[in-house]
């Protein structure tokens, strides 16, 4: 019996989820008195892998064939169900990201295990196996029991933090066996979100809805942002407007999304759009409609014109910046 | 072409979320039910290619695990423009379950389109369930599909960015944001037709059950909101820093 979990990684990094990942599933394992060992796919360099050790990860299984680039759901599943079988893993935990919510219902198929999509913390208890998620789009938390011998879990990111925990991770090449016929998943063109932090990996998020008039008047948005190393996020009528892309759009038919801090600036809190945000540990609304819903789920609010807020916020953080 | 939709069967999105005494169970008195919400936009998605290409897709149906209550639900998916609906006669207990009985009808179609979660549990687990009890490919976080010569033209989220792929069929896609751009609301029309179109049901399959809700909790109530002046709002920032710690 162990615990294994899937370290994503992209063009040869891991991504930051992973590391939350690793550290989870160290603590996870620790409770149950498991070994733990990590699977990564695709080409990943030897220095990047030991980075898992930082984490905890003692053992790391790695197959660099390369089709796995392709993201193709069923390869990954396949290739990570071969892994399990390898580790003897009882608990096998992937990201509540877009592909680990790809191949985790795939993997759980091939195990024969019961699936908790979107863990948030350790389970409440390990025997029985009872985890916590949210349920109802954020509005409320359900225990699901797995009941199956082997388990997979999905953990939601942001939602367990880094733990460092220095180990030697010794590092084992694995073949899931897969060959070429395997990866059927033809990708045509890729387009990449550079050089900003992605929305689920953001610690802090700033987000505008209509209150902001029109696309052309996110700039001092972007500023309070790239001032604080946040993701910006948006409505679901701002990017129907196509004011803003779809990727950020937060809400229940949305990202769901639980920073530590999200600004929402001229957003009247709909009960759709607090579906993907009230998770967030601290919330801060701006809105000039002092009845306005979002002051109930929000923190910290100012009643007031929001292009006259910004500024202020964007002067103070640089002092905070500064001292 | 035929195309099969997966219909949940799920609270309107403003439900006031209540639970039993012993909050072990869903309160569902006073509950609208309506398609859930990605189900509704893989519907339009899959209406629309069909009015575009009349000549490739040969029919859209529609597919449910749940009791007679649903089919108000499905009703509903007929009169947006599904040509048959069935219902699988059981309790959509858990993912596992509900992919097993959807995989007793599912043979045959050439693309399957399910939603990336149901509203009500948040699962994320059906769509991709069956497509490994099918053996069949699956793409998720699609948010676009097109009819290509011979393939299927399929725009993806992925971490990071996005993806445009070809697919071969048959392919079970898992489908958000962006995959049609408005719910369609059925037409008086679609409505009348509707009553005529035929809504199968059939018996359930035995089936493994691998999870169960043991227990619900409602979020804490928040503490009020501490409101800071419009002219003063640098001084929230400093609340954030030194009070809540987040900056
Ligand atoms: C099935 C369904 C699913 C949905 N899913 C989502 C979802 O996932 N995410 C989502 O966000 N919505 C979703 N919605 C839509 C949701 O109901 C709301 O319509 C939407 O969230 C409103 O967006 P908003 O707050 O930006 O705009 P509005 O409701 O128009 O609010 C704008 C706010 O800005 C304030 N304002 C205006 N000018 C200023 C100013 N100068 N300074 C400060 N404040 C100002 C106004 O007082 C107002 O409160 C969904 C709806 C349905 C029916
Ligand atoms: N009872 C059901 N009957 C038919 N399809 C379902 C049912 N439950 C879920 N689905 C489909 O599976 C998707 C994901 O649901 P879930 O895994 O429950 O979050 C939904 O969007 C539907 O397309």
């Amino acid at each position: 019996m162990s615990v294994l979990v899937y370290t994503e990684n992209w063009d040869g990094k891991f991504k930051k989820v992973s590391f939350e990942l690793a550290s989870y599933a160290v603590a996870l394992a620790e409770s149950m008195q498991l070994p733990v060992a990590a699977l990564s796919l695709g080409s990943v360099e030897a220095s990047e892998l030991e980075k898992l050790g930082a984490y905890g990860i003692s053992k790391i299984y790695t197959d660099t064939n390369e089709g796995f680039n392709s993201l193709d759901n069923q390869a990954i599943a396949k290739a990570v169900s071969a892994a399990a079988v390898k580790a003897g893993a009882t608990v096998v935990i992937l990201a509540h990201n877009n592909l680990g919510k790809a191949v985790a219902p795939r993997l759980a198929v091939r195990l024969k295990a019961g699936l908790a999509a979107g863990v948030q913390g350790l389970p409440v208890t390990t025997s029985p196996f009872v985890v916590k998620k949210l349920v109802f789009t954020g509005k409320a938390f359900g225990h699901v029991s797995i009941n199956s011998t082997v388990k997979v879990l999905t953990l939601a990111p942001n939602s367990f933090g880094l733990v460092e925990k220095a180990t030697a991770a010794s590092i084992e090449t694995f073949d899931a066996g897969l060959v070429s016929a395997d990866f059927a998943t033809t990708i045509e063109s890729t387009n990449k979100v550079t050089g900003k932090i992605l929305l689920q990996d953001a610690e802090i998020v700033v987000s505008g809805g209509r209150g902001l008039k029109s696309g052309e008047n996110w700039g001092q948005l972007e500023e309070l942002a790239a001032l604080l190393g946040a993701g910006t996020a948006c409505s679901r009528p701002v990017s129907d407007e196509g004011w803003r892309p779809h990727g950020e759009h937060v809400g229940q038919t949305g990202k769901i999304i639980a920073p530590n801090l999200y600004f929402a600036l001229g957003i009247s809190g709909a009960i759709q759009h607090l579906g993907g945000v009230s998770s967030s540990k601290v919330i801060v609304a701006v809105n000039k409609d002092p009845e306005a819903p979002i002051f109930e789920a929000a923190d910290y609010g100012i009643v007031g014109d929001v292009f006259k807020v910004l500024p202020q916020f964007i002067e103070a953080v640089k002092t905070i910046k500064s001292a | 072409m035929k195309i099969l939709v997966l219909i949940g069967n799920v609270p309107d999105t403003t439900t006031k979320i209540k639970f039993n005494a012993d909050k072990t169970a869903f309160d569902a008195s006073g509950v609208q039910w309506i398609i859930n919400p990605w189900d509704e936009l893989a519907l339009t998605r899959a209406v629309e290619l069909k009015e575009a290409h009349a000549d490739k897709i040969e029919s859209i149906v529609v597919a449910n695990v749940g009791r007679a209550e649903t089919e108000a639900t499905l009703r509903k998916a007929l009169a947006v423009g599904a040509d048959e609906a069935i219902r699988i006669d059981a309790d959509a207990k858990d993912a596992w379950y509900v992919a097993s009985q959807l995989a007793k009808v599912a043979a045959g179609f050439d693309l399957i389109l399910a939603g990336i979660e149901a509203s009500d549990y948040n699962g994320s687990a059906v769509g991709g369930m069956l497509a490994e009890m099918l053996d069949m490919k699956s793409v998720s976080a699609v948010s676009g599909i097109e009819l290509a010569d011979g393939a299927l033209k399929i725009s993806r989220e992925i971490d990071g960015g996005s993806q445009t792929l070809s697919m071969q069929t048959p392919l079970l896609a898992v489908v958000q944001k962006g995959i049609a751009k408005e719910p369609r609301i059925p037409a008086m029309r679609g409505i009348m037709m509707a009553r005529k179109k035929p809504l199968n049901v059939v018996a359930a399959a035995d089936a493994e059950e691998h999870t169960a809700f043991v227990g619900f909790e409602l979020p804490a109530p928040k503490a009020a909101c501490k409101m800071i002046a419009e002219d003063q709002a640098g001084e929230l920032i400093n609340l954030l820093h030194n009070e809540a710690k987040v900056l």
